[in-house]
């Protein structure tokens, strides 16, 4: 064995006007058959029309660990959110 | 003292684990987990995926023989699904820090078990039947609880799995059904296959909740949501009516409905057995691995003639771009 076939990441569209969403991943030894693959594991029953895969080595993921400083800037910005705004009952379209 | 001080940290963190998994939040392959959540986890998901791929062998031994085009379809379409299954289940697993090659190892090297009920031979046909109604019948109630599992990724390939699983349990069913309504030889057939895969079946089930070791902690982590005995009492009382359908007996003397529990009573299970075919006496424990084996080591040529022409294929698009 001179080298393990490197791990992929299958990111699947269900249906044209739905994102692609991740799915699970596979091995496989190059792009193509990992799109194959993918094919093959999870869209056996037309769950798909669009797959993407990515060499799970290429993606950048956050640290858990960190969510306090990564996700809690956004917690005391209630003005970001339309009901911060205090408006009268009677208005109307807004 | 440091130590103390470690180990009260490490304690205040495993309550915060637990309250998290008791508030059904889920747990992520990069949150931090006790060495046992993920220990244990490996064990479970790999063992869980390695009964997938010894399970391709039983089945896939009839596919040359099915009687019938659409059987042949229908069986090849199940054994790709245990691949597939395999398949979901290893990459699961993978996300807990451990790389598939050591899980081939450790299936290949005897370290790691997968369900036995895969070192019983398909002797006919009608085996096909019985494994799809019975095997794939016990593995359904067994399976649908951990679409809820606390591990997202193992929940995950679960929800997926299910989904698929019940077209196997179905075709199987359709197979015993035909030979009840054909021949007497036929009929003797299925009823031969359902005396050999009954009790095997119900030990699929695992040992008896006072043998079982790992329930109290499997039911905190959602590993588990029913007992061992409460499983097999489910798949007893929705199978014995099926049977009774096919116009087939129940290999069991003290299979009885009870009125006042509303469940059957059922006979002894031949525990001995199960632990026999667990430590690898059963009759195909040798047979399955060593096919696994051969098919892993033959396969080393296609997998280095792959990642070769791969690196081929990137050398020359790094030579066309200069």
């Amino acid at each position: 064995m001179k080298k393990n076939w490197p791990l992929w990441e299958v990111f699947v569209r269900s249906k044209n006007g739905l994102e692609h969403r991740h799915f699970g991943s596979l091995h496989a030894p190059d792009a193509d058959m990992a799109l194959k693959n993918a094919r093959d594991v999870y869209t056996r029953r037309s769950e798909g029309v669009s797959i993407w895969v990515v060499e799970s080595k290429n993606i950048k993921a956050s640290n858990p660990d960190e969510n306090g400083e990564m996700f809690e800037p956004a917690a005391d910005k209630a003005y970001r959110h339309p009901t911060f705004y205090e408006l009268p009952d009677d208005i109307e379209h807004m | 003292m440091e130590n103390m001080k470690e180990k009260e940290q490490m304690k205040s963190l495993e309550d915060i684990f637990e309250a998290k998994i008791a508030r059904d939040e889920k747990i992520e392959p990069k949150d931090w987990m006790p060495e046992k959540y993920r220990k244990t986890h490996i064990r479970q998901i790999s063992q869980h995926a390695h009964s997938e791929i010894v399970g391709m062998l039983p089945e896939g031994n009839w596919i040359t023989r099915a009687p019938s085009l659409r059987r042949k379809v229908a069986l090849l379409a199940k054994v790709q699904d245990e691949a597939g299954h395999g398949l979901y289940l290893y990459s699961a697993c993978e996300t807990l820090g451990i790389s598939r090659e050591e899980l081939y190892h450790q299936l290949h090297s005897g370290k790691a078990k997968y369900s036995s009920i895969f070192n019983y031979p398909t002797l006919t046909w009608a085996d096909i039947g019985a494994i799809g109604w019975l095997v794939d019948g016990a593995a359904i109630i067994n399976q649908v609880p951990l679409c809820s599992t606390s591990f997202g990724p193992y929940a995950r390939a679960m929800v997926r799995v299910c989904k698929e699983e019940s077209f196997h349990q179905r075709q199987g069913y359709e197979i015993m059904m035909t030979l009840c309504n054909g021949t007497q030889e036929q009929k003797d057939m299925a009823q031969d296959a359902l005396n050999r895969w009954w009790w095997p079946s119900l030990m699929m089930l695992g040992p008896t909740d006072d043998e079982s070791t790992h329930t109290e902690q499997s039911m905190k982590w959602k590993l588990k949501r029913k007992t061992n005995d409460e499983l097999r009492q489910q798949f007893i009382d929705q199978t014995v009516p099926q049977a009774d359908i096919l116009g087939l007996k129940v290999p069991d003397e003290d299979l009885k409905y009870n009125n006042e529990t509303g469940h059957y009573d059922f006979g002894e299970i031949d525990w001995e057995e199960f632990w026999q075919v667990v430590k690898g006496h059963g009759m195909c424990n040798k047979e399955r691995i060593s096919a696994r084996k051969n098919a892993w080591d033959k396969g080393e040529w296609v997998r280095d003639a792959a990642i070769a022409y791969a690196d081929k294929q990137t050398e020359k698009e790094v030579k066309e771009a200069v």
